[in-house]
Parts: C-alpha cells; sequence; structure tokens
C-alpha cells in the first residue's frame, strides 16, 4: 500500500552492534538496535515514529542518513539506492535529507556564530560564498523566525529554543526533501516546544518536504504526522494514519501507549497500566514476538513465532497474533 | 562535557564583567599568582627582546684584567673565569632560554596536535599505532630521550630544540586524542557529517577549534620544563655549544670550580633559571584553574 513514487523507502533495515568483552575483545553478544525495519515516505509526508528509549528509533533515523552504516536492508531515495555508496558517491545526495538533533546545546559547534553554522553546509556544496551566502543565511535565518543581525552571535548567546531554529535553518539551508527529525523537541520547555512544531509544520506546508519525525511523546507526534509508525526493540509492531491509529490502535503495545498518554482532565480515571517493567535488553532479545513478556495477551504461540507486519485493513498493518483470524488480517 | 566554554567559564568564576579592561582586572585580582607569573614571563621576553640595549658589555667578550670580580657597579652580576660580563650573559642566555622554551613546545605541541587529532578521529589501526609509539616514548624519562636525541643529532640550537620537542609529542598527543574522542560523538560533529562535509574538514575545523584550551593550558605548562630541561642538557655538555650563553652551561662550567671563590657565577644563572620555570608555571596553573574547572581544587 505505498505511494507510486515514495521519496524514502526503507526495506528491512538491519543494524547490528557487536558486543566485545574479555581481554581479546572477542564477540560475545550482539545488539540488535534495529531489526528488519520497512517503511516508505511519500513526498510531504511526515511519517512519525514512536516508541520507547532504546527500541531503536535513533538509530533508524542515524541509519537512513547513513550516519551509521547499516548491517543490512536497503534505503532508497527517491527510488535510488544508497545503502552501498562510497561517501563521495553519496555526498550529492546529502543534499536530499538533513538532520535535527534533540540536544541543541551539542548540535552546534560553540566556537562558531550562527551565521557561520548555517552558511556552512553553502560553502561545502559550493552553492554560495561571500555576500551571496550572507545573503541567502539572512533569509533562512527570517525563516526560522530569528533575526538576520543574530547571525553574528555565538550558540551559548542563544536560548534552546533559538538554537533548535538554527538547527532548523541549517538543515533548510540545502533545499532538501527530507528531514529527519530526532526528537528535535524533547529537550525543550513544553511552550518552546509548541513554537518550534508549528514552525516545522508551517515550514512544510511553505516547501513540501517530508519529516521522518522521531519521538516519544504521543502527543507531539500526533500533532504534526500524517502517519504513525511504532517500534518495540528494534522493530515496526504497528503502521497506520494518524487517525486511524489513534482510533483504532490494534497492536497491544500501541493500546498501552495511547492509554498512557496523560489527560489534561482529573476526573478522569485511569486504567491500571497495561505494560508493566522494562524492556527487555536488545543483546537477547525474546523469541518469537518480541513483546510476549510484557504483554496481557500472550498465548504460547507468541513466545514460539515472530508476527510478521500484515495488512489489516485501512492501509493499517500490524504485526500481532491477535490480529489473525479477525477477517482484516493476512491480506494478499 | 569536553567543550570549554569560555564566557560560562568566567562567570562561574565569577566575573560578570563583559567589559574587556574590567575583565582582566577582575582575573588579576583573583588569580595574583598567575599575574605575578604573567608580570615575570613578560619581563624575561623584554630582557630578551632587549638584550642589546640593556646589556653593559657584549657577552662574548673576554677580559683578562678583570677574571673573577666580584659584582660591583661595573659588572652588576660579577664576572666569570674568562672576565665576561654574568649580567650580559645572562641577558642574553634569555634568548636561548625563550627560543629553545617557545621553539621546542611549539613544535612537539604542533606534532602532537596532528598526532592526536589523526589517532582519535581516525582511530583504528591509525589510533594503535600511534598509541603504541607513544606508549613506547613516554615510558623513557624526558631528559633521558633528550639527551639520546642530542647526543645522536649533535648540540646546535636546532637540534637541541627537536630534542626537547620530541619526547613532548606523547603528552600532547594523549590530551588531543582524549578530547577528539569525545568531541566527535557529539551530534555537531555528525551534523557535519550529514552535510557532507569531508573528514578532514571536520577535525580542522570542529574538532580542533574545541581542544584548543586545554591546548594552550598544557603548552604553558610545559614552557616551564623545556627551559629546564635545556639548562639540563647543557649543564650536562650537551646543550647550546659555546661561546653562546646559555644559563645552564655557565651553571655547569662554574659549579665544581669557582662556587667557593665566586658563587656569584652559579646564584644567578640559578636564580634565573628558577625565575623563568617558577613564573611560567604560576602563569599556567591559573591559566589551568581558570578554562578548566575540572581541575579546580
Amino acid at each position: 500500500m505505498t505511494e507510486a513514487h515514495p521519496l524514502l523507502e526503507v526495506t528491512d533495515l538491519v543494524k547490528h552492534y557487536p558486543v566485545r568483552g574479555g581481554v581479546l575483545r572477542r564477540q560475545v553478544g550482539t545488539v540488535h538496535a534495529v531489526d528488519g525495519v520497512s517503511f516508505s515516505l511519500a513526498p510531504g509526508e511526515t511519517l512519525g515514529l514512536v516508541g520507547e528509549s532504546g527500541c531503536g528509533k535513533s538509530t533508524v533515523a542515524r541509519s537512513v542518513l547513513r550516519l551509521v552504516e547499516p548491517s543490512s536492508g536497503e534505503i532508497r531515495l527517491n527510488g535510488e539506492a544508497i545503502t552501498r555508496l562510497s561517501k563521495a558517491e553519496l555526498r550529492p545526495y546529502r543534499r536530499s535529507m538533513q538532520i535535527v538533533f534533540q540536544d541543541p546545546f551539542a548540535s552546534l559547534n560553540p566556537r562558531m556564530t550562527a551565521g557561520d553554522i548555517v552558511g556552512e553546509p553553502l560553502s561545502v556544496h559550493g552553492l554560495a560564498s561571500g555576500e551571496r551566502k550572507q545573503e541567502r543565511v539572512a533569509e533562512l535565518f527570517q525563516q526560522v523566525g530569528l533575526r538576520p543581525d543574530q547571525m553574528k552571535n555565538y550558540p551559548h548567546q542563544f536560548s534552546g529554543g533559538q538554537r533548535q531554529r538554527i538547527c532548523i535553518a541549517r538543515a533548510l539551508s540545502l533545499g532538501p526533501s527530507l528531514i529527519v527529525c530526532d526528537e528535535p523537541v524533547s529537550a525543550l520547555d513544553v511552550s518552546i516546544q509548541a513554537q518550534v512544531i508549528n514552525l516545522l509544520i508551517d515550514l512544510q506546508r511553505q516547501r513540501n518536504f517530508s519529516y521522518l519525525f522521531i519521538a516519544h511523546d504521543l502527543a507531539v507526534v500526533a500533532h504534526i504526522s500524517h502517519r504513525v509508525a511504532v517500534m518495540y526493540l528494534g522493530r515496526i509492531v504497528e503502521i497506520a494514519d494518524k487517525a486511524e491509529l489513534f482510533a483504532n490502535p490494534r497492536h497491544p503495545y500501541t493500546q498501552a501507549l495511547l492509554a498512557s498518554v496523560p489527560v489534561a482532565n482529573p476526573r478522569i480515571k485511569r486504567l491500571t497500566p497495561l505494560v508493566e517493567g522494562d524492556v527487555p535488553s536488545p543483546i537477547n532479545p525474546p523469541s518469537g514476538c518480541a513483546f510476549h513478556t510484557r504483554c496481557r495477551y500472550a498465548m504460547d504461540r507468541c513466545k514460539l513465532e515472530r508476527p510478521p507486519l500484515v495488512d489489516a485493513g485501512a492501509r493499517h498493518q500490524v504485526a500481532c497474533w491477535l490480529n489473525e483470524g479477525t477477517g482484516r488480517a493476512n491480506a494478499p | 562535557m569536553a567543550v570549554i566554554n569560555f564566557d560560562a567559564e568566567l562567570k562561574r568564576a565569577g566575573a560578570d564583567a563583559t567589559h574587556g579592561w574590567r575583565r582582566l582586572t577582575f582575573l588579576a585580582q583573583r588569580y595574583l599568582l598567575g599575574t605575578i607569573g604573567l608580570v615575570i614571563m613578560v619581563l624575561f621576553v623584554a630582557m630578551a627582546l632587549s638584550a642589546d640595549l640593556i646589556s653593559r658589555y657584549d657577552p662574548l667578550a673576554v677580559d683578562s684584567a678583570h677574571r673573577l670580580a666580584a659584582p660591583n657597579a661595573l659588572h652588576w652580576f660579577g664576572t666569570d673565569s674568562f672576565g665576561r660580563d654574568v649580567w650580559s650573559r645572562i641577558i642574553h642566555g634569555a634568548r636561548i632560554s625563550l627560543a629553545v622554551g617557545l621553539g621546542s613546545t611549539a613544535l612537539g605541541a604542533s606534532i602532537g596536535v596532528i598526532v592526536g587529532l589523526a589517532s582519535g578521529y581516525l582511530s583504528g589501526w591509525v589510533d594503535l599505532l600511534f598509541q603504541r609509539i607513544t606508549d613506547i616514548l613516554q615510558s623513557l624519562p624526558l631528559l633521558v630521550l633528550a639527551l639520546v636525541m642530542t647526543a645522536a643529532l649533535g648540540p646546535s640550537l636546532p637540534n637541541v630544540i627537536i630534542a626537547i620537542a620530541i619526547p613532548l609529542i606523547p603528552t600532547v598527543a594523549r590530551v588531543i586524542r582524549a578530547n577528539t574522542l569525545a568531541l566527535r560523538e557529539l551530534p555537531f560533529v555528525e551534523a557535519a557529517k550529514s552535510i557532507g562535509m569531508s573528514e578532514m574538514r571536520i577535525a580542522f575545523r570542529h574538532v580542533l577549534p574545541n581542544t584548543l584550551a586545554p591546548l594552550i593550558v598544557l603548552a604553558t605548562a610545559q614552557l616551564g620544563s623545556t627551559i629546564l630541561t635545556e639548562a639540563s642538557l647543557s649543564f650536562l655538555g650537551l646543550g647550546i655549544p659555546e661561546p653562546y650563553p646559555s644559563w645552564g652551561r655557565m651553571l655547569s662550567e662554574s659549579a665544581a670550580e669557582y662556587v667557593r671563590v665566586a658563587p656569584w657565577l652559579v646564584i644567578f644563572p640559578g636564580i634565573a633559571i628558577s625565575l623563568a620555570v617558577f613564573g611560567t608555571n604560576l602563569f599556567g596553573d591559573a591559566l589551568r584553574d581558570i578554562l578548566d574547572p575540572r581541575q579546580r581544587g
């Protein structure tokens, strides 16, 4: 059920990290950070990627940009495979995809002025220099809601929200068609979060690029995304259009996540938590369905066989044995 | 956090003044010893630069009529066994000491920076190779290594500078490597990668500028020890060759024979060496306190 010409197509992405131990630094285990993730992203679309800490969301983000080399799987940008390209071959593709990081304090070089930081991608790709570069940077500053006279300031002279705006301006400078946002607002105050999210939405309306938006805050994801994918221990367990997923969550983990969203009404009685305990270690992920250790509906089959991600109608895919035989599972 | 924010550090130290001059006076009051060190260093530099103006005699001129003269109005610091004026020799000796100190520190630090950056940034077998060489160099005492180097290269000013610079490389490389390892994991380095910047440019534009603060501190601290090493080398007869005045050589020439009859031959070069080392160390300590809060006791 993918679009005719997806902007980004990720197929079976796997990233394993070796765990070394002992004097000889032999491999004693493997961290299954990302274990077979597939999704696609249409031009102008926002895909929200949610999950607990350590479920591999950020590794997916970094793999898409080849900041982390995937162990296997394929990433296609505009239909072209970029997974096996060398660093030099990859450079032209870098213009099409940019990233905004979580920590706005560590993502700006403290020794460079804000203007230099935003203008640097232009010089690296030889797009503009001298006067033209300054004009271009001033424009970008205005687009993200900063004053051009702040170009000569250093990062420590900005607030967290303003720094994140600088990061967004840097990402915009190359005119990308995909911006990966790795928890771009988690480090900000709630009041500032809304401003930055709205800025991201406005920019998307003007320029029609796509976002791969990673977050653990469902409220934020609900606000910005068109589609939402839920990750658990390195796998996507459910993916659907935003409205469909929030109205009709099918995976027990998604249901638990939605139930844990705080509601701004103290009179509403909370249900007992649906999920307890911590995420199992990705070094020895549970057999079968990785969620069976914490799932209240777990059956014998869940411990043995891993449920595939299957269509459940209405552009909704879910990986859970409960959905078998409901009439909508196992679509061709 | 590896990145040192100078303004924030200043604030933490208590300097809220944003104006340059007020900030300077504040620092001078707070780090009194450091200021004394700086003044001593400036005096030595001024002395070395104006040596021809303030020395009263040619430091090489032999005057057999006034051998071993005690300090007097004509020869402030007395004369040595050849009748050469000790004051003039000490002033000209400052040139040698500073040339060796600054030259070898600069040389050692620049090579150390390149080795450390390459080692920390490229990692893998480059790192392994550099670190094992560093281990070998560090297992030998600085003076012994410098002795072997000068003995092999032969005594001359450039050779002494090289001989003292080489043992400095591992120390600098270790510090830069540790910093680089921390910095290269930071998102702004990842951001630079994601815009397609070459590794070389990232290393020099994003990593190096952020390791400068510890480098400056280290280099200042090493300056004193290089001056001392030069004096030791000259004392052992492997430093700057005769007849050029070097504080260490002035000591070694007179120590055994004349220390009883002409103690000024030993006292004044000794004071010069101690003061120079003392000054750079005081300044280096203060710099470290200002720039690196982790070392603050």
